[in-house]
């Protein structure tokens, strides 16, 4: 089977110990079959102990190992060797803080997602007893696709707004919300407008769509971004001019 | 050192730890949950689970058939109330998960959709596409965020459990970003860990799967059951261990070999069902024992097909269509081409089986508690048993479920008994000393044995004598071989002698835990003289039910092997019988 070296550009920063990160270059002979994340648990299990990063299930759904590769927001589980030539560069995932080498700090994204209230507020409630709530192939296929959302946070660090403009609820939480407003059991719209219509929510999207670009999951938030807006739109229109229609 | 109180610590924030929370913040809003993970909720395993969940819906369908193929699955070594509980309760849970929103799949009316799975002799496999798994820990992460009563831990590993007087009063755990020990104070504690996968070199199990909660009960005193039961998934990627779910053979899929034969008709599982017509509970719907056990036997005739990763059969879906594979399996397709190279519409993928599941663990009885008052446990990380000596596919998530559900009641329940306040000093004293085993490893000079290198012999070890065929003479070797590792685990020395985040002393502390578990595997194994289920001896090929139709407990010793006994199973209606996946089982 074939092997080949490949050079790797990390980035490393120890808070304890550096003023600024700096980069490290590894070589490492890689199998043609590996990805980003196969060379770095090499460096680690046989060049460098001292690595830190995030990573579990190797298969694209836990959402721990997004970093930059030659800066662009990826899984390192997803991202071939083959796809590359050259030296690769990896770097902590853009626009968060970096706690150490490759590992960032999402305290942000946590706070933001329980904001939004993610979650299923009935529009009726419903005993256990009454068994499931009907939903057709049609209706669940109007939020699935925003269901699939594995936190990985790489449309935060493609989203040149979320970079500027840190306040911004962002990408993948918009779209949660989106996806609960969306599900036909759901009547929390309301209450989910609050956070995601403010100025910091939709608002500030600029709709450059990076971010359903970089998803590794073909979520496409960009698109329920532009829904939520569409929506918002009407509801000002609504409550402009036709206020007898809308409640309180 | 910084102490937390709380009420009830969970550690683990998977499926059952997530599904304990809630039941406890519903249960009494005023309870302080303290839910503490090694990793964000929706980072835990529970996301890589694909095929589904079992629960009785559908009108063909009654409770003692769902009852009947577990315990047969199990090869009669389920403790038959648990058995009757998780089936009872599973159409609850999984109800309850689609009130929360949980996107499973549908029929045309409306109603969920099943599927069927492997050992069962009915339809009843609640499924969301094959992202099942997924969807039931978002889901259930993210009803968790509306509970203000529950407090996260995220990325705090936790080192020791805190017990005095026979009671479990709390745990050490080290907060990653800071590196700082804390003392976290419970009045109950439920462990919701997960499996050990990792022990093994080719694996489904992420990186996260290193059998932590096992051994923090273990060496507190709880015994492990089971351990011996290690199940192999017959469908992984050769290249990466990566799962494809039984779900590929349920909506049809088949299993070939080098000569396109399917072959599982010659190992008891025949005849053979027509093409893309599949027939519950025979052939490619026989449990997962069973077929890892034919692709080994294969392998010894020499029809498997050679690949640069090692021998593999074929999964044949081609004749699903493109349509039916990406509207059921279509994370099966993306991972065949990007990990294989392989796209299932147009070729067979090669796959061989791969280590799954732990269907041993912590002993718990069957309201999930475990013999230390006010420790409680659930998921894979713990023992009920439901899955006896071989899981079917699907119970697992519902197991998570209907026992992390089940852990928190009793947890409340224990809470309600009113147990007394705690001896401070002892415990403070049991902090201290919890904390300075941590220092000492952190600070050690001189060691002589490396992380990386002693992982790798756990591994091969494992691999090699303790795979889906084992025997006397590899066991014991085994034994000898582990019992080595943990002496040389006191001489490792870290190289990252930093305090955040620091992942060398992270997979030094895993690494501890999965060589207790290790252990306790090997011992198990070697001291069942009989094949049962996942557990096949060359040297004592029968079941023997005289002997040892008996839970095995594997409890902890410190530095020497563990004493093993055994603990009678639990039959209330169904004796041990012959499990037959011929077609004419009906």
């Amino acid at each position: 089977m074939s092997e080949r070296v490949v050079e790797l550009e990390v980035l490393r920063y120890n808070p304890e110990t550096d003023l600024e990160p700096h980069f490290q270059r590894y070589s490492v002979s890689c199998r043609e079959e590996w990805v980003v994340l196969d060379a770095l648990n090499h460096i680690k299990e046989n060049i460098d102990p001292t690595l830190s990063y995030r990573w579990s299930c190797h298969m694209a759904v836990c959402g721990s190992c997004g970093m930059m590769i030659n800066r662009e927001p990826r899984l390192a589980c997803k991202s071939f060797l083959r796809d590359y030539q050259g030296v690769i560069r990896v770097e902590p995932l853009a626009h968060f803080p970096v706690e150490r080498d490759l590992v960032t700090v999402i305290d942000d994204f946590v706070a933001k997602l329980k904001r939004v209230k993610p979650y299923l507020i009935p529009k009726e409630p419903k005993a256990l007893e009454d068994g499931e709530y009907r939903q057709t192939p049609a209706q669940l296929k109007r939020y699935k696709q925003f269901t699939l959302c594995i936190n990985c946070m790489l449309c935060y660090a493609a989203c040149p707004e979320y970079g500027l403009i840190p306040k911004f609820i962002g990408p993948a939480a918009i779209s949660l919300a989106h996806r609960y407003n969306q599900d036909s059991r759901d009547g929390g719209r309301d209450e989910r407008q609050q956070e995601v219509a403010a100025y910091e929510g939709v608002w500030e999207c600029a709709f450059v769509g990076a971010c359903s670009e970089v998803c590794p999951e073909h979520v496409d938030p960009a698109a329920a971004l532009q829904q939520v807006k569409i929506k918002s739109t009407i509801d000002w229109y609504l409550e402009h001019t036709m206020p007898w229609l809308t409640k309180s | 050192m910084e102490t937390v109180q709380t009420d009830v610590a969970i550690i683990g924030a998977g499926g059952a730890g997530l599904r304990a929370a809630i039941a406890l913040a519903e249960a009494d809003p005023k309870l302080r949950i303290a839910l503490i993970s090694k990793v964000y909720p929706m980072r835990s395993h529970t996301c890589a689970a694909e095929g589904g969940a079992a629960g009785v819906i559908k009108a063909d369908d009654s409770l003692d058939h769902h009852f009947n193929d577990t315990v047969g699955g199990g090869d009669w070594l389920c403790d038959q109330d648990a058995v009757d509980y998780l089936v009872q309760e599973a159409p609850r849970e999984l109800i309850q998960l689609e009130h929360w929103g949980c996107p499973w799949s549908r029929e045309a009316d409306g109603s969920v959709a099943v599927r069927p799975f492997g050992g069962m002799k009915k339809q009843r496999t609640w499924f969301a596409a094959d992202k099942s798994g997924f969807h039931i820990l978002h889901t259930l992460f993210q009803t968790s965020l509306q509970f203000p009563s529950i407090e996260r831990f995220d990325e705090y590993y936790a080192t020791e459990l805190l017990v005095d007087d026979g009671r479990c009063q709390g745990l050490t755990a080290i907060e990653m970003r800071s590196g700082q020990m804390r003392q976290i104070r419970a009045r109950a504690v439920i462990i919701a860990g997960g499996g050990a996968g990792r022990m093994f070199p080719f694996t489904t199990n992420g990186a996260i799967k290193t059998g932590d909660g096992m051994a923090l009960a273990y060496r507190a005193g709880v015994p492990l059951k089971d351990m011996e039961f290690v199940q192999y998934h017959p469908t992984g990627l050769p290249s990466t261990g990566t799962l494809l779910t039984e779900a590929c053979r349920g909506e049809g899929g088949v299993l070939l070999n080098k000569n396109g034969r399917r072959f599982l008709q010659d190992y008891g599982m025949g005849p053979e069902t027509p093409l893309g017509k599949p027939v519950l509970k025979t052939m490619e719907l026989g449990p997962r024992d069973r077929v890892s056990q034919a692709f080994w036997h294969e392998q010894q005739k020499g029809n498997m097909v050679a690949t640069q990763w090692g021998d593999a059969m074929l999964l044949d879906m081609r004749h699903l269509g493109e349509k039916k594979i990406n509207e059921r399996l279509p994370l099966v397709r993306d991972m065949s081409i990007s990990y294989m190279g392989v796209d299932p519409v147009r070729d067979p993928v090669p796959v061989r089986p791969v280590v799954h599941y732990m269907m041993g663990g912590i002993h718990t009885d069957i309201r999930a508690a475990t013999p230390v008052a006010g420790l409680f446990a659930a998921g894979e990380c713990a023992c009920v048993s439901i899955n006896g000596a071989n899981r079917l596919g699907s119970n697992s998530l519902t197991e998570l479920l209907v026992f992390g559900r089940r852990a928190a009641l009793s947890a409340a329940e224990y809470l309600a008994s009113g147990a007394g306040p705690g001896n401070d000093a002892a415990l403070e004293a049991g902090a201290k000393a919890a904390q300075e085993r941590v220092r000492e490893l952190f600070q050690r000079t001189g060691g002589t044995e490396s992380l990386a290198g002693l992982r790798k012999e756990m591994m091969h070890t494992l691999e090699k004598n303790a795979g889906i065929y084992r025997s006397g003479e590899g066991l014991t070797e085994a034994c000898a071989k582990l019992a080595e590792l943990r002496r040389r685990y006191k001489q490792i020395e870290l190289h990252d002698k930093t305090n955040v985040y620091n992942t060398d002393l992270l997979q030094a502390l895993e690494l501890g835990s999965m060589l207790d578990c290790a252990e306790a595997v090997a011992v198990s194994a070697l001291e069942r003289k009989e094949s049962r289920g996942a557990h096949q001896r060359l040297d004592h090929t029968e079941r023997d039910d005289q002997r040892y139709l008996r839970h095995s407990l594997a409890h902890y010793q410190g530095e020497t092997a563990p004493r093993v006994d055994y603990l009678d199973v639990v039959i209330t209606k169904s004796q041990p019988g012959v499990r037959d996946y011929s077609g004419g089982h009906e």
